[in-house]
């Protein structure tokens, strides 16, 4: 029992990194359509810029009191908004024109990208992990008898405002609207007067600045980084997407804490080789038995 | 001098491809084919030999996928895994693994049924999915594939793979550690495999295949039978990919599970997307210049920049060069180098 | 030949096809008309089995098809187009007819790989039916043309020889004439007996009330999913229900 609540915080801490992650896929499929594979390697840029934010600000261990605060705000929205540009940067130059091809076109270029940012983090910080600061301290609080650490709090804690702050975002802005109404119908949605261009930005700016915050928390909470994390935590955040309801907010959400504790279940039970084995096979499964997933699309419905 | 082979190789199949006259063109293949199978007598280097015939196992492999992805336009992201299926049907009959010595020969005919037999079991799943959600699927399975190989230590070794493999004879001789003879094994594959695909793309299958590419409910309308035409072309497709395996793992005597990563998978649909998907010329170009690069051009440039005083590992870019063939030819030339005249009015409509 | 039983379709709350009973006769031309929306071609969706219906039944032949996939329902002998045209459009015309053989041909996976002489032969007779059928319908001399690049004219008839390729028993067009000029039209309407001619029963949906009433023989009339005439055309065109479903929107 006591394992079992253990496992399952430890999976809903780890979803909260797959949750931050799922939101940018969500998004962009839901607007345009596309698969953006290279979205889990902004993610690991994401932890990559975070990395480099600290050391520049002199950062190497555990940081209390206002520097606390201010060096994690720093390099917290520092990561969210250079992945934000980022992101913005590879929609530009990578897959605007391809906004009318056949379907496959943009995903094979996305695979592309994908390609290139894992190789040129590759050569920017080497082949191997690199270690990322504790600078969050971890002391934890007991939850019926098991041991909550306040990392795995921050992960939870950030992914659900990020959550929150979204769907406020969404529902009760101009722009937020007008996300929504490009997601159902861009053609429409052009001719009522929203800039489809700005929108489909905005959706890349956010998405992949939530992925620059995953990035940053899971820098944090696992301490080391590797250029090729985000393959596998793209693909795990994807089938979160997927598994929630693509095009779905609260989906990739709910989608991101059952991938997470169901790796960790898996981990736990079968042994960390299975645990990508687990996941892959869910993603197959959804898409081929429930391809609306769990909540269908609620939020940006489109075929 | 290896480059030599490459280019000649590759202007002779542009040649052919601009070629109007049909039987010019076999001409000119026979030619080419003729002047491969001599050129050991003249040239006995292994080295050269060793990298042709790896080209050789890249360019069937991109004949094969061209099938599943070029003539029925399903996005196959998992390729590598039939790939894998075929090198260690080869490693676990042909070592001391399980002290089977199944000989190679039958061994490529074993692999290509089971590659088929997984191509099916792999595709089904796949029938009623739209094309981006098939090539995630496909992906999926690419990588659950190796995994499996890695995790079943007990059967498989594990991470480190399965080493010592046999040496396959021909006639009783041993083909030993030359490379010579795997070229010529892998020249007679490719002919069986460009044989098979031109006969597959003009005939009822072909069509059909074009069919459910250009307009699936459509080709359900005609009485098309969609799940067997598609199944069919998953097949094939893998048991190009498992002889390919099994050629590669005996050349190699060793399989290990990262040899079959995504990445493999990804270099393969690179070689279509540059070469041209679904023309048979434009695909085998496709690889030829990949593996050009891959194994000759960087490994120059390292020895070159070392000359030059310079530490650069240029094996380290593999990964850039694919994403930004992908990217470009995506952006710029979605028809690929050279492309068949379908896919070029296709695209073209496409843009406009 | 076709017998349909108070066949149903439902999308969530609209009922698109609401409780159609209608029987087509051997060697017919019978036509399906109605106000737009009125549940025409999702009828034809219905016996094609691109969505089997909600509730109903469907029979051709005596057999009964609802269920069955597309594929088989097309091999048992129905045959269609598309009010939007759907051809393969970078296939070459002859290459559209032959992929519409396809149900008839024989060749095996081994007959592709090895072009056995018997495929040889096959391939060989196919073709020249399918110029047979390229004639038939107006378009020799455009066989390699892509459909793609063909006017839209000859593509509506491009679609009808694809259609015809799978030897139908009974061919569904849906809005043969739209966007043809009167000219192009006679000749449907020609093109359209021709295929009687040949022992093929047609059902067609058209607009064009001038056609309908020139080539056909009987009609039913659908209005917001449901059968409100049938009959003679001289029976339609006088009924009162059908004046007044027509009179409410602007189709002549
Ligand atoms: N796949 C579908 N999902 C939801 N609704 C559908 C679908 N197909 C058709 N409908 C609806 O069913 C109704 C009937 O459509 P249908 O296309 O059968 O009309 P029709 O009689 O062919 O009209 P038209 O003359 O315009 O072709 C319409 O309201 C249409 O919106
Ligand atoms: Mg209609």
């Amino acid at each position: 029992m006591h394992e079992f609540l253990a496992q399952l915080i430890n999976g809903i801490s780890l979803g909260g990194i797959y949750a931050l992650i799922a939101l940018g896929y969500t998004m962009v499929y839901g607007i345009i359509g596309l698969i953006n594979f290279a979205h889990g390697d902004v993610y690991t840029l994401g932890s990559f810029f975070a990395l480099t934010i600290l050391t520049a600000l002199g950062v190497s261990g555990e940081l209390h009191g206002v520097a606390l605060v201010v060096d994690v705000a720093i390099a917290l929205i520092g990561a969210a908004l250079l992945c934000g540009i980022a992101g913005v940067l590879i929609e530009r130059l990578a897959y605007r024109r391809l906004r009318n091809a056949p379907r496959l076109a943009p995903l094979i270029t996305a695979i592309g990208v994908s390609f290139i940012l894992e190789n040129v983090m590759q050569i920017w910080k080497g082949p191997s992990p690199v270690p990322f600061p504790a600078v969050v301290p971890n002391p934890s609080v007991m939850i019926a008898g098991v041991a909550v650490g306040a990392q795995q709090m921050l992960v939870v804690g950030l992914a659900v405002v990020m959550m929150v702050a979204l769907q406020l975002f969404i529902h009760n802005t101009r722009l937020g609207r007008a996300m929504r109404a490009t997601a159902q119908d861009r053609d429409a949605a052009q001719l009522m007067g929203i800039n489809i261009n700005k929108t489909i930005m905005l959706t890349f700016l956010i998405g992949s600045a939530l992925a620059g915050v995953a990035g940053f928390v899971s820098g944090v909470y696992y301490q080391s980084t590797w250029f090729f994390n985000g393959f596998g935590a793209g693909l795990k955040a994807f089938t979160a997407a997927v598994l929630g309801g693509i095009g779905n907010i609260g989906g990739a959400m709910l989608g991101g804490f059952l991938i997470g504790i169901i790796e960790s279940f898996a981990t736990w039970k079968f042994g960390g080789q299975w645990s990508n084995v687990t996941v892959f096979a869910i993603l197959i499964l959804v898409l081929v038995f429930r391809p609306s997933g769990l909540l269908g699309e609620a939020v940006f419905d489109r075929a | 001098m290896i480059y030599a082979y490459f280019l000649i190789a590759i202007a002779v199949v542009i040649g052919a491809q601009r070629l109007p006259d049909l039987r010019a063109k076999r001409v000119l293949f026979l030619l080419l084919g003729a002047a491969l199978l001599c050129a050991p007598i003249f040239d006995r280097n292994d080295a050269t030999f060793n990298v042709l015939a790896d080209a050789g196992i890249f360019v069937l492999l991109a004949l094969g996928l061209n099938i599943v992805v070029g003539f029925a336009g399903l996005l196959d992201l998992g390729y590598a895994a039939f790939f894998a299926i075929g090198a260690y049907t080869y490693a676990m009959m042909a070592s001391p693994q399980f002290n089977l010595h199944l000989p190679f020969w039958l061994l490529l005919f074993l692999a290509a049924a089971f590659a088929a037999l997984f191509g099916i079991i792999l595709g089904a799943p796949t029938l009623r999915l739209r094309g981006d959600y098939l090539a995630i699927v496909t992906l999926g399975f690419g990588e659950i594939v190796p995994q499996i190989f890695q995790n079943l230590t007990k059967y498989t070794g594990g991470p480190n793979g399965i080493g010592a493999l046999d040496f396959p004879s021909f006639f009783g001789r041993s083909f030993g550690q030359g490379t010579i003879p795997y070229y010529y094994v892998v020249l007679a594959l490719i002919a069986l495999a460009v044989f098979f695909a031109y006969n597959l793309r003009d005939s009822r299958l072909g069509r059909a295949w074009m069919a459910i590419r250009e307009d699936e409910l459509a080709a359900r309308h005609m009485g098309i039978n969609t799940t067997a035409v598609k199944l069919a072309a998953f097949a094939l497709g893998a048991s190009f990919s498992g002889l390919a395996g099994v050629v590669f793992a005996a050349k190699l005597s060793l399989v290990s599970p990262d040899l079959f990563q995504f990445q493999v998978s990804v270099l393969i649909v690179s070689m279509l997307v540059l070469g041209g998907m679904g023309n048979i010329p434009g695909v085998v170009v496709g690889a030829l210049v990949l593996v050009l690069v891959n194994n000759v051009v960087l490994p120059q440039a390292n020895t070159i920049a070392a000359t030059a005083g310079l530490h650069v590992d240029f094996g380290n870019y593999h990964f850039f060069i694919y994403g930004a063939i992908l990217v470009a030819i995506m952006l710029f030339k979605p028809e690929g180098l050279l492309p068949s005249r379908q896919r070029k009015e296709e695209l073209h409509h496409a843009a406009t | 030949m076709l017998r349909l039983e108070r066949v149903s379709k439902r999308f969530g709350e609209l009922v698109a096809v609401n409780g159609i009973s209608l029987n087509v006769l051997r060697g017919t031309i019978a036509a399906i008309i109605g106000p737009n929306g009125a549940g025409k071609s999702t009828l034809f969706n219905a016996i094609t089995g691109i969505y089997p219906p909600s509730s109903g039944e469907i029979f051709f032949e005596e057999k009964r098809i609802d269920g069955w996939p597309t594929h088989r329902i097309a091999a048992a002998g129905i045959a269609r187009t598309f009010q939007n045209i759907r051809l393969f459009s970078f296939m070459a015309a002859i290459d559209n007819v032959l992929a519409g053989e396809d149900a008839h041909l024989h060749a095996r996976l081994w007959d592709s790989l090895l072009h056995t002489p018997r495929q040889r032969r096959e391939e060989k007779e196919a073709r020249e039916r399918a110029r047979e059928l390229l004639r038939f319908v107006g378009l020799e001399g455009v066989s390699e043309t892509y459909a793609r690049n063909l006017p839209y004219g000859s593509q509506r008839r491009l679609e009808i020889a694809r259609a015809l390729a799978s030897r139908p028993k009974l061919l569904l067009l849906d809005e043969p004439a739209a966007g043809m000029n009167p000219r192009e039209k006679a000749e449907l309407g020609d093109l359209v007996r021709a295929i009687r001619e040949r022992g093929i029963t047609v059902l067609l949906i058209e607009h064009d009330m001038g056609l309908v009433m020139r080539i056909c023989e009987e009609i039913t009339v659908l209005d917001y999913g449901e059968c409100i005439a049938h009959g003679t055309p001289t029976e339609v065109r006088n009924d009162p229900r059908v004046i007044a479903a027509y009179l409410g929107t602007a189709v002549a």
